[in-house]
């Protein structure tokens, strides 16, 4: 029945002058995500509205499955296309439609008419209360509701004529590609995916990665990492994927730093090679699952620890979440099943009994000066021989 | 002498390598010689021909009746249907299991999913060196008792147990009770003869011998009552409905036909590799080698600890190195609870259990390869030792 979506969103209506390029980028995304999808389709934006019209068969499901990981999308509307042959046909139609669509028809209902082309024959109001009035007539258990209807019915009127009742939530932000890049650190557990998805919302583009450390971490943890990455870049479009080997450096600083500051060194290293990265890669900030206190290097005193060595902005957007919060769009997202995976990750493998949870600033700084006669060169070295592996969906 | 050392393969126990003429055998049925057995026309005769030959053949090198063999998927399959098919044939004599504490989980798991069906199992433990002592298995027997199931090899310390003289015991306390051994360690490693050791019921598996996956067979006595588990075809005289594997089928049979070839002298050879293997590595610091002495184990398992290295690290950096072994425990998450069962069941300190390897060898691992991976043991092991978590 339905051959075409209406696509609604929301925030870029009130975009100014730029508003052109958030339509076009919102172009770009739904057919980056229509591509997986069996059927041709054809994307245009007519008059503050975006159309997917369907050329071929498709499947429905999967079509609206794939339109929901578009940022910037905030309704999918099913729409029955008819050609404008007079009000009594269009009417017809519309039973036929409500017919299909609804099968208990003890239901309140409003029609809701649009007149884009000005020279039909009726002003919207007159087609509303018409059309209403046929429907009544066809459906005598069905009534008007003009405040709270359990039906809007949506009429537009232009070249031809839509019918749509149906609004499917999307996932709402902006597009992808209005809001420059972001480097996620992706560790492999439930935080960083979401906070990877919580900004990819925002219409920013993401490139990430990964620290490597074998033969302390497994292929397999590897390999969850570039799973996960895959999953994220259904929303997000293609991921660069940056592996960097650790292994050399993490021993270095077991050696060289007391092992209860282990980890928040460890971590400044992780932001100062993520933030090089970034700035080779052109992103403007890094990205990371931080949530306060969630754990010994996340406590205020160990992020302003790991925060000191950034001038890049850090974007923390589960900083304010609970566990139980991030888990929730893990699952909504589809990454949760493999974050926890039980692979071990480099954050973890020289772990203290006992990690310091308020570092002192002035402290880290000191001790890491014992790293001072080779880390440069380690640095160095994790950096040229770094692993780049391009991923989308 | 330089030697390629990228493809070490020391985990034989897992799976192993399919010998090229199996494979070849193999195709040639899956694309010449592919009719169904049971088909009246001569492609189903002809492939009839290669099932016959299988029975025939693991009829011999077991000194059993080739209607005493069925074709399964694999050990597990066959674990299922001796012990459920077993327990639902005989749940009138009573509703009383036997089976070992170490058991591979296509035991443990079947006979727990039989207790929630209100059938009784009884888990023997076993001493350090992963041996069921027959006094507990005795202490056991009841008159109830209708299934006592034991493997014949463990497949983490490579522990043989004493079959035979389980099977005597069994059936002297209980003439109607059951024996399964699962062989799918054990069997192309040692003499296994069914009838001498009393053994009613035998689990084996194609892959650890060098055949195909998703093969094996299960041998079910003559007078052994089994209840069927799949349903459907009526092959292999109702016991196991599906067309059958041909293809599997024949290359296993092709696969034990070879392994029992000069099989003292394979024997012989793995026990030679493994003696040398825990030699090399006797000498480095921190290791010590778990489960019975090199002679009375398996010829082809040998379990190593390593004190200070979590296996899962270990087992990474061998793997840098080309040597592919098996942690005795896998799973770095949830340490106490995942940790192996043989492992705890033959009482390996806390320390060790998460810092076990097991290496296990086959034919085709040669004294070169052996050597090697006793150098690289050497050179990493002090490494790793040096960082430890905490």
């Amino acid at each position: 029945m339905y051959k075409s979506f209406l696509i609604k969103y929301a925030e870029i209506g009130v975009k100014g002058k730029n508003r052109y390029i958030f339509e076009d980028r919102l172009c770009d995304q739904i057919r980056y995500a229509l591509a997986r999808c069996e059927g041709e389709s054809v994307v245009t934006k007519s008059q503050g509205r975006i159309y997917v019209d369907f050329v071929s068969e498709f499947d429905f499901d999967e079509v609206v499955e794939q339109l929901k990981t578009v940022f910037g999308i905030t309704g999918i509307c099913p729409v029955v296309q008819v050609e404008d042959e007079g009000f009594e046909k269009l009417c017809e139609e519309v039973v036929k439609y409500l017919d299909r669509v609804y099968t208990d028809k003890n239901i309140s209902f409003k029609v809701d008419a649009r007149r884009g082309r000005k020279n039909y024959p009726k002003n919207s109001m007159e087609i509303n209360a018409d059309m209403g009035a046929f429907v009544l007539n066809a459906f005598p258990t069905m009534r008007v509701d003009v405040h709270k209807p359990d039906v809007m019915l949506h009429i537009e009127i232009r070249e031809k004529i839509s019918i749509y009742s149906v609004i499917l939530p999307g996932p709402g932000g902006l597009p992808i590609g209005t809001n420059g890049k972001g480097m996620i650190l992706l560790s492999g557990g439930i935080d960083s995916p979401v906070a990877g998805y919580m900004i990819a919302k925002r219409g920013v583009r993401i490139d990430a990665v990964y620290f490597h450390a074998p033969p302390y971490t497994s292929e397999r943890a590897k390999q969850k990492v570039v799973d996960l990455a895959r999953i994220l870049s259904k929303y997000s479009g293609p991921i660069q994927l940056h592996i960097i080997n650790f292994t050399d450096i993490q021993l270095y600083i077991y050696e060289k730093c007391p092992h209860d500051e282990l980890t928040i060194i460890m971590r400044r290293y992780m932001m100062r090679i993520a933030q090089e990265l970034a700035k080779e890669s052109g992103c403007l900030g890094l990205i990371t699952g931080e949530s306060i206190g969630q754990v010994a290097s996340q406590t205020m005193q160990s992020l302003m620890a790991t925060n000191d060595v950034c001038t890049l902005p850090v974007y923390r957007p589960l900083i304010g979440f609970d566990k139980q919060e991030i888990i929730e769009v893990s699952e909504k997202i589809d990454t949760y099943e493999t974050s926890i995976l039980p692979y071990e990750d480099c954050c973890t493998i020289f772990v203290a009994k006992h990690p310091v949870t308020k570092p002192n600033l002035n402290v880290i700084r000191i001790h890491e000066k014992n790293l001072d006669e080779k880390i440069e060169e380690l640095v160095k070295t994790a950096l040229t021989t770094q692993e780049v592996i391009e991923i989308t969906y | 002498m330089v030697i390629d050392m990228t493809d070490v393969y020391f985990d034989n126990s897992a799976t192993t390598k399919c010998l090229p003429e199996v494979a070849a055998l193999m195709t040639h049925i899956l694309c010449e010689d592919y009719g169904n057995p049971s088909s009246m026309h001569k492609k189903g005769v002809d492939s009839e021909k290669y099932v016959r030959y299988a029975k025939e053949t693991i009829a011999k090198c077991m000194k059993v009746q080739e209607k005493e063999i069925i074709f399964t998927s694999g050990g597990t399959e066959s674990d299922n249907i001796a012990l459920i098919g077993g327990a639902y044939a005989n749940y009138r004599s009573g509703r009383h299991i036997i089976t070992t504490k170490i058991e591979h989980p296509a035991v443990l798991k079947t006979c727990a999913a039989l207790e929630e069906q209100g059938f009784q199992v009884t888990y023997l433990p076993v001493d350090s060196q992963g041996i069921l002592r027959l006094t507990d298995l005795e202490k056991a027997m009841t008159k109830n008792t209708i299934i006592v199931s034991i493997m014949h090899t463990n497949n983490e310390i490579g522990a043989v147990q004493p079959i035979e003289q389980a099977g005597e015991l069994i059936k002297r306390l209980n003439p109607n009770t059951l024996f399964h051994v699962d062989a799918v360690q054990g069997f192309g490693k040692c003499r296994i003869y069914p009838r001498r050791m009393h053994i009613d019921l035998l689990s084996v598996s194609a892959h650890k011998i060098h055949g195909p996956k998703g093969m094996g067979f299960l041998y079910i006595g003559e007078k052994t009552k089994v209840r069927p588990i799949l349903f459907g075809g009526g092959q292999q005289k109702g016991m196991r409905s599906g067309t059958e594997n041909v293809p599997g089928i024949a290359g296993m049979a092709k696969a034990i036909e070879e392994i029992f070839v000069d099989f003292d002298a394979k024997v012989e050879y793995l026990y030679r590799i493994k003696e040398r293997f825990i030699k090399g590595v006797s000498h480095i610091d921190g290791v010590r080698i778990n489960g019975p002495a090199p002679r009375v184990g398996a010829p082809h398992i040998v379990s190593v600890s390593v004190q200070g290295v979590r296996s899962e690290v270990m087992l990474h950096a061998l793997e840098d190195k080309g040597i592919y072994v098996s942690a005795g425990s896998a799973c770095s998450s949830n340490r106490s609870s995942a940790a192996s069962t043989t492992l705890r069941a033959i009482g390996l300190e806390k320390q060790y259990l998460d810092s076990t390897l097991r290496f296990s060898f086959s034919l085709f691992t040669t004294e070169a390869e052996i050597d090697y991976a006793i150098g690289c043991m050497g050179e990493i092991i002090p490494v790793l030792r040096r960082y430890q978590r905490g």
